[in-house]
């Protein structure tokens, strides 16, 4: 291995030897923790790559192309960095940056993806899985066509159905299209054994009832051709699909009615009356995400709210939690205060606990109905301090002050007692009084080392997601939104409720709104450290 | 971020002399910084005493809970067995304690090679780094959602509803802030070190755990309690990927519990909580000093 990295350039300390070092492994002893460092790294690489060989054939079984591609070059990457003499900043870099890479990189990259397409519920797969499911959703039971004793069987949980086809015993499940069997006895056009499989008796069938009905055992790949179902778990009849799907023209027709469905640019198969098929399938659809909150007319007034809620609720959060905590911090630097560091041990407790508890805690205390403060403080009184669309807002900000300040009060104490006391002095003896000292001398100074922390606070509280789930859900509720979004929702919490929350999951618009929100932020705290920075330079 | 470090210093205020205040002037000047702390410290006290009061009287809901310290009683502290509890902190402890670990191993080898290997793009590598936080884990949870959905057909116990799976999401934060963190650590122990180690005939390897990681211990639990901590806290990428009450950690399980205001075990909610929050609160307390410093260099506590 190359011993040269560390030292190289204006790096090396004056008076260091040069380079080149002996190599090692010229000497006895050495030998031996080598071959105990390699046969580590040996079982560690080997282990790594046993893993990564599985995971690769199990990816490409399932046909997923990309894990597949990516664990390959992993796998390549890590046995070259860790078996070759060369590389060896690399050795220590790897682990960290592949996780760096999948979690945190790709999960970036696919935001900005996702964001341009309307991947969400109803579309979520393909278009060949699309037209699939279509084709199995629209069945029904062929007009006039045969009847076949149906027996139900089981395997390894899994529900299946045994039927006699012209002459020959076959079995088949969800996943599997109905096969040929070996061996399978047959006894008055039913079958009635089946090796490898439990034959259900009745009681069995009546237990699953409800699985046996919906099951659906294709007749053969094609999902045109249709699937035996049952109604009564002892025949089984064909049932079509009264879909057809012309893979020339690219159309769906429905064989009853002769409506024709033609595919549309978002992704689904819609009729000329409007009528479409679901699901539908995955496309890109420009930036349409991106414009939907605006154009969307039940949208636009509530997105607006809540956009400039996001601004209001980080901004006073910082600026309140920012000014309680110099006040303090001002106040309790006096060393006529005793007791003080026992005093500041208990102003840090509502910032040592878990911010999710708290908020939690808060949500009983602020109940209308029953908490402590509509109780007990205010003697019965009957405020909505979280139902109420202004008071939940002043309640969130409220809440929050008490989770923030202690943090700008430890951040403040910090500033004020690093503040070199001969300024200080050298302004007193000026004839400053206490509020000339502070106003002109001791802010100034605290704002140099305090002002990033208050962008970085900023940058928090604006994706501050866990408070405002934790407190009011978002809540009290806009009336009459496509998603469920309420008076306090701010921006992340309003990416949370589209994407899961809302019924309809839609990744897509969720995705685009991420995308707007790290957009804001990243322009807010870029602005805002460099004012900080030249906050640093007077 | 910046990596402006504030920290508290004993020699405070030396400029203010503690002599000549006496009698009114004390009373105008310092006592009502002394009312000031009385109400300060009951506003930040009582939601917590409210939460230990609600956890000791049994069976309660919500509705029960307004009169403080009227019964005293470990029931609900029996009961957190039968929500779950106990599996949920099991859970949490696993989660936290080997992101704890990761995060440490990772990201202190990085530190190393940035700080002790002059590389082709080491600067540029560093830059990307800070770039990287730019886009915080919470913005991509959709994403997050969706890349461990289909994880789960090729690796099911790295997927969706793991613990592995959440683990591996929350280790893709180890090389961030933290590295930053230890890096500048490693840069304040001396070269001359691995030099005269290297002399002698060590491997980079040999230096890095027989030397470096063993002058740089504490650093090294500073970043592993402040992930544990940041892990036990997260709840939204928690929520977002186990989906199974035995699979949850205590911030999905105690929040699941505590979502119905009306029905809720609120006594059973308020026992867990204790419980979760006492030993963070301690390992806060015990590492105050460190964790301001780390906060002000730009990590934030969930």
């Amino acid at each position: 291995m190359s011993q040269q990295t560390v030292t190289r350039g204006e790096q090396a300390p004056p008076g260091s030897p040069p380079e080149p070092r002996p190599r090692r492994g010229d000497g006895v002893p050495h030998a031996n923790n080598f071959s105990r460092g390699f046969l580590v790294k040996l079982v560690l690489v080997g282990v790594i790559d046993a893993i990564g060989v599985f995971g690769l054939l199990t990816a490409i079984s399932q046909q997923s192309w990309g894990i597949a591609g990516f664990l390959a070059l992993a796998l390549v990457v890590t046995n070259y960095v860790y078996f070759s003499k060369r590389a060896l900043p690399a050795k220590y870099l790897l682990p960290g940056l592949v996780f760096l890479l999948v979690y945190v990189i790709y999960t970036a990259c696919y935001t900005g993806y996702v964001a341009f397409t309307n991947y969400g519920d109803g579309h979520n797969s393909t278009k060949d899985d699309a037209i699939e499911q279509i084709l199995a959703q629209n069945e029904q039971r062929v007009e006039g066509s045969e009847a076949y004793p149906l027996t139900v069987v089981q395997q390894d949980g899994e529900l299946g159905f045994a039927i006699v086809r012209d002459g020959e015993a076959v079995v088949g499940t969800a996943e599997q299209p109905l096969e040929p069997v070996e061996g399978a006895t047959v006894d008055g056009g039913k079958v009635t054994a089946v090796p490898g499989w439990d034959v259900l008796g009745f009681a069995d069938v009546a237990q699953q009832q409800a699985e046996v009905v919906a099951l659906r055992v294709p007749v053969s790949d094609e999902a045109a051709d249709g699937s035996i179902r049952t109604q009564d778990a002892s025949t089984g009849y064909v049932y079509e699909s009264i879909l057809e799907y012309d893979p020339v023209a690219d159309t769906m027709t429905n064989t009853q009615t002769g409506v024709v469905y033609t595919p549309n640019d978002h992704g689904s198969f819609v009729a000329e009356d409007g009528t479409a098929l679901t699901p539908g399938w995955k496309v890109t659809v420009g930036f349409e995400n991106f414009t939907k909150a605006f154009d969307d007319p039940r949208l636009r007034g509530p997105f607006v709210e809540i956009f400039v809620w996001t601004f209001v609720f980080a901004f006073f959060s910082v600026l309140l939690s920012f000014a309680l905590g110099l006040f303090l911090a001002v106040v309790f630097n006096d060393p006529r205060v005793r007791a003080r560091r026992l005093l500041r041990a208990l102003l840090i407790l509502p910032y040592a606990v878990p911010a999710f508890l708290s908020a939690i805690v808060w949500k009983g205390l602020l109940n209308s109905s029953f908490g402590w403060i509509n109780q007990v403080l205010l003697g019965g009184a009957d405020i909505g301090w979280l139902t109420d669309p202004t008071l939940a807002k002043l309640s969130v900000l409220g809440v929050n002050l008490w989770l923030g300040f202690p943090y700008m009060f430890i951040v403040c104490t910090g500033a004020l007692q690093s503040i070199p006391t001969d300024v200080l002095e050298s302004a007193r003896m000026d004839g400053a009084g206490a509020w000339r000292t502070h106003r002109s001398i001791i802010l100034p100074l605290l704002m140099v080392s305090v002002a990033p922390l208050l962008v970085a606070s900023f940058a928090f509280n604006f994706n501050n997601f866990q408070l405002i789930y934790m407190l009011t859900g978002g809540g009290p509720n806009f009336v009459g939104t496509p998603i469920i979004i309420g008076h306090t929702d701010i921006l992340i919490s309003m990416v949370y409720s589209v994407a899961f929350e809302s019924g309809l999951k839609q990744y897509g618009f969720a995705s685009a709104l991420s995308i707007l929100i790290f957009l804001i932020v990243g322009v807010i705290s870029w602005l805002g450290f460099r004012r900080a920075r030249r906050l640093e330079e007077l | 971020m910046s990596l402006t470090e504030v920290r508290p210093e004993k020699a405070a205020s030396t400029h203010l002399r503690r002599s000549g205040t006496t009698g009114g002037r004390w009373w105008r000047e310092v006592s009502w910084r002394y009312l000031v702390a009385l109400v300060m410290i009951v506003i930040c006290v009582f939601p917590l005493l409210y939460a230990i009061s609600a956890s000791l009287k049994p069976g309660s809901t919500l509705t029960g809970t307004t009169h403080l310290f009227q019964e005293f009683s470990f029931d609900n502290y029996a009961n957190l067995d039968e929500r779950g509890f106990w599996q949920w902190l099991q859970n949490s402890l696993i989660v936290c304690t080997v992101t704890a670990i990761g995060t440490v191993l990772m990201g202190a080898a990085a530190a190393y090679a940035f700080s002790r290997f002059r590389f082709k793009g080491r600067e540029k590598s560093l830059t990307g780094l800070l770039l990287a936080q730019m886009f915080p884990q919470t913005l991509a949870f959709v994403a997050i959602f969706l890349l461990l959905l289909s994880i789960s057909d090729v690796f099911p116990s790295l997927g969706l509803d793991h613990l592995l799976g959440l683990i591996c999401v929350y280790l893709g934060g180890a090389l961030g802030v933290n590295t930053f963190l230890m890096y500048g650590f490693f840069n304040s122990v001396p070269r001359e070190l691995d030099e005269a180690a290297k002399i002698d005939g060590a491997t980079h390897a040999q230096i890095y755990w027989g030397i470096i990681l063993r002058l740089v211990t504490p650093i090294l639990a500073v970043v592993g309690l402040l992930s544990f901590i940041s892990a036990f806290s997260d709840f939204l990428i928690a929520k977002v990927v186990l989906q199974h009450q035995e699979n949850w950690t205590v911030a999905v399980g105690l929040y699941t519990l505590a979502a119905d205001e009306r029905t809720a075990p609120w006594g059973v909610f308020a026992a867990g909580a204790v419980v979760a929050a006492v030993p963070i609160v301690a390992l806060f307390m015990a590492l105050q000093k460190y964790i301001v410093g780390g906060l002000t260099a730009g990590s934030v506590k969930g």
